[in-house]
């Protein structure tokens, strides 16, 4: 497997960069420099979590890059809300060891003139390793979420299982969603599934909502919220699952 | 209770109900027949204010008031309840929670209290046990997985929290075997039948009629009622079929 080239950079990037091919590179360059990634080291026959709750100000820009080694046996699980700035990206570069599993659970909310995007590469180093990464946007007025999911297996990583879910939802006509899937793979016993979906509010359901008396701005907040139902459940804090789902709900509930 | 008049309403630029009229009194239960394409679901969403079903003319007012002048929330917080024919799946919200804010998005609506989460579950658990319906069927997402005789059993359910004075209830016979269907006669009866409320009910088969006996009977072709009378018009139906009694 050749070398991977790291996933932040330190030129400022263009859309030519694959990882950047759906960002708004102008608003990038008001956050550069950018601060050093954040590293986690998960060791072997571990446990970690972690929430990341990505709220700046609409005026704002928030960057923010995740690198992560997860070692023989280890398990490392990450909630995100990513909802805030211009332009709210996040990076999540993870390898894993032998057996390690890695869990993403993401909610990416753009509203406005917003662009939201994750950029995941998930690096299967050794056998044995599992990834589970579920991803749901919603993109309202005209703002733009991409999810850029890399999955690498290296040569001798057999018997991985990678699992990449991505469902959009677009509020309008101005609202856009990406997703780019991406298999690297160099082993042949391997499990890799991926599923992406872009959709709109379902119709019908709206129309039962309201035909039962669910006025037209609750049953559209109630059909979204659904939309990202179970994205925040396993997170064991129950004040921190609390300021997630307020979080979620606050911003959905304005979305347009 | 319920006044139609001339009622015409297109889908897609094609004309389907072309001039209806019909009167329903309170304490009154209303069967309308007829065969495929008449015009029978289109009725009963353009009542319900189904985006796409236009109303080209005519009025429909319920206890006075304009119906076809309200959105859908609306028609329901004055009293309609629409039984649809396939209930819609909505997974990630559950049946409790869709009810409870429908039912207090209602009551808002006409000035009353919201109810508590307790008052609620006592409500919902009590016409869940006149169902027949599990209240853990209540707590799942509405109707996902649900068998069609489940999503029937639980549009009664809906039916008897939300307490309407008016249900048009669409083929909402149809997918029942005959135990289910016995149990959602049975639940129209017990909900629906007082001097204060209507029900139309909206149906291709006579079975139906075994478990509600409904006080008249009116035949839908191309568009108009072309027929009306008591329940032996829908006996002569089953007997004859439509051919045969509009011949007659």
């Amino acid at each position: 497997m050749t070398a991977l080239a790291p996933l932040t950079t330190r030129a400022l990037p263009t859309r030519k960069d694959e990882a950047w091919r759906y960002s708004d590179v102008d608003a990038a360059a008001r956050a550069w420099p950018l601060a050093e990634p954040d590293r986690i080291v998960v060791r072997a026959g571990e446990a970690a979590h972690r929430t990341m709750l990505q709220d700046v100000a609409a005026s704002d820009v928030a960057i923010r890059d995740l690198v992560v080694e997860i070692g023989a046996g280890g398990i490392f699980g990450l909630h995100l809300l990513d909802m805030g700035g211009a332009l709210g990206r996040v990076t999540i570069d993870v390898t894993l060891h032998e057996g390690a599993h890695f869990e993403l659970n993401a909610a990416l909310l753009g509203a406005g003139d917003q662009t939201i995007e994750l950029v995941t590469r998930v690096t299967h180093a050794e056998p044995r390793a599992t990834s589970n990464q579920t991803v749901r946007a919603i993109a309202g007025g005209k703002a733009t979420t991409s999810y850029l999911g890399q999955v690498c297996v290296a040569r001798d990583a057999q018997q991985t299982d990678a699992v990449q879910s991505f469902k959009a939802m677009l509020l309008g006509r101005g609202a856009t969603a990406n997703a780019k899937p991406e298999l690297e793979i160099f082993a042949d016993d391997v499990k890799c599934a991926h599923g992406a979906s872009v959709g709109q509010l379902d119709q019908q359901a709206l129309f039962y909502l309201a035909s039962r008396g669910v006025d037209p701005a609750r049953a559209r907040t109630l059909m979204l919220q659904a939309f990202i139902s179970g994205l925040f459940d396993d997170i064991a804090d129950e004040a921190e699952r609390n300021r997630f789902e307020a979080a979620a709900l606050a911003r959905l509930e304005a979305m347009e | 209770m319920l006044t139609i008049d001339n009622l015409r309403a297109e889908v897609d630029g094609k004309a389907i109900l072309k001039g209806l009229s019909l009167t329903v009194n309170a304490g009154e239960i209303h069967a309308i027949m007829g065969p495929n394409g008449a015009g029978k679901s289109t009725l009963a969403y353009t009542l319900g204010g189904r985006p796409g079903y236009e109303v080209t003319g005519g009025t429909a007012e319920l206890e006075g008031a304009d119906l076809l002048d309200m959105p859908p929330h609306e028609r329901a917080a004055a009293g309609l309840f629409l039984g649809f024919q396939y209930p819609v799946e909505i997974p990630g919200v559950s049946n409790v929670q869709f009810l409870r804010e429908a039912l207090n998005s209602q009551r808002k609506h006409r000035g009353e209290a919201p109810l508590s989460a307790a008052d609620f579950l006592r409500l919902a658990r009590e016409k869940a046990a006149l169902l027949g319906l599990d209240m853990e069927m209540l707590k799942r997402p509405v109707n996902v997985g649900f068998s069609g005789g489940e999503k029937k059993r639980a549009e009664m359910v809906h039916m008897g929290i939300l307490n309407p004075r008016l249900a048009i209830l669409d083929e909402t016979d149809s997918g029942l075997d005959i135990d289910a269907l016995k149990t959602v006669g049975a639940g129209i009866n017990t909900i629906m039948r007082a001097p204060d409320k209507a029900v139309l009910l909206i149906t291709h088969y006579q079975r139906l009629l075994d478990y509600v006996q409904p006080d008249f009977v009116h035949i839908l072709a191309d568009g108009r009622i072309v027929k009306s009378g008591g329940p032996e018009l829908a006996k002569a139906l089953e007997l004859g079929g439509y051919a045969e009694v509009l011949a007659a």
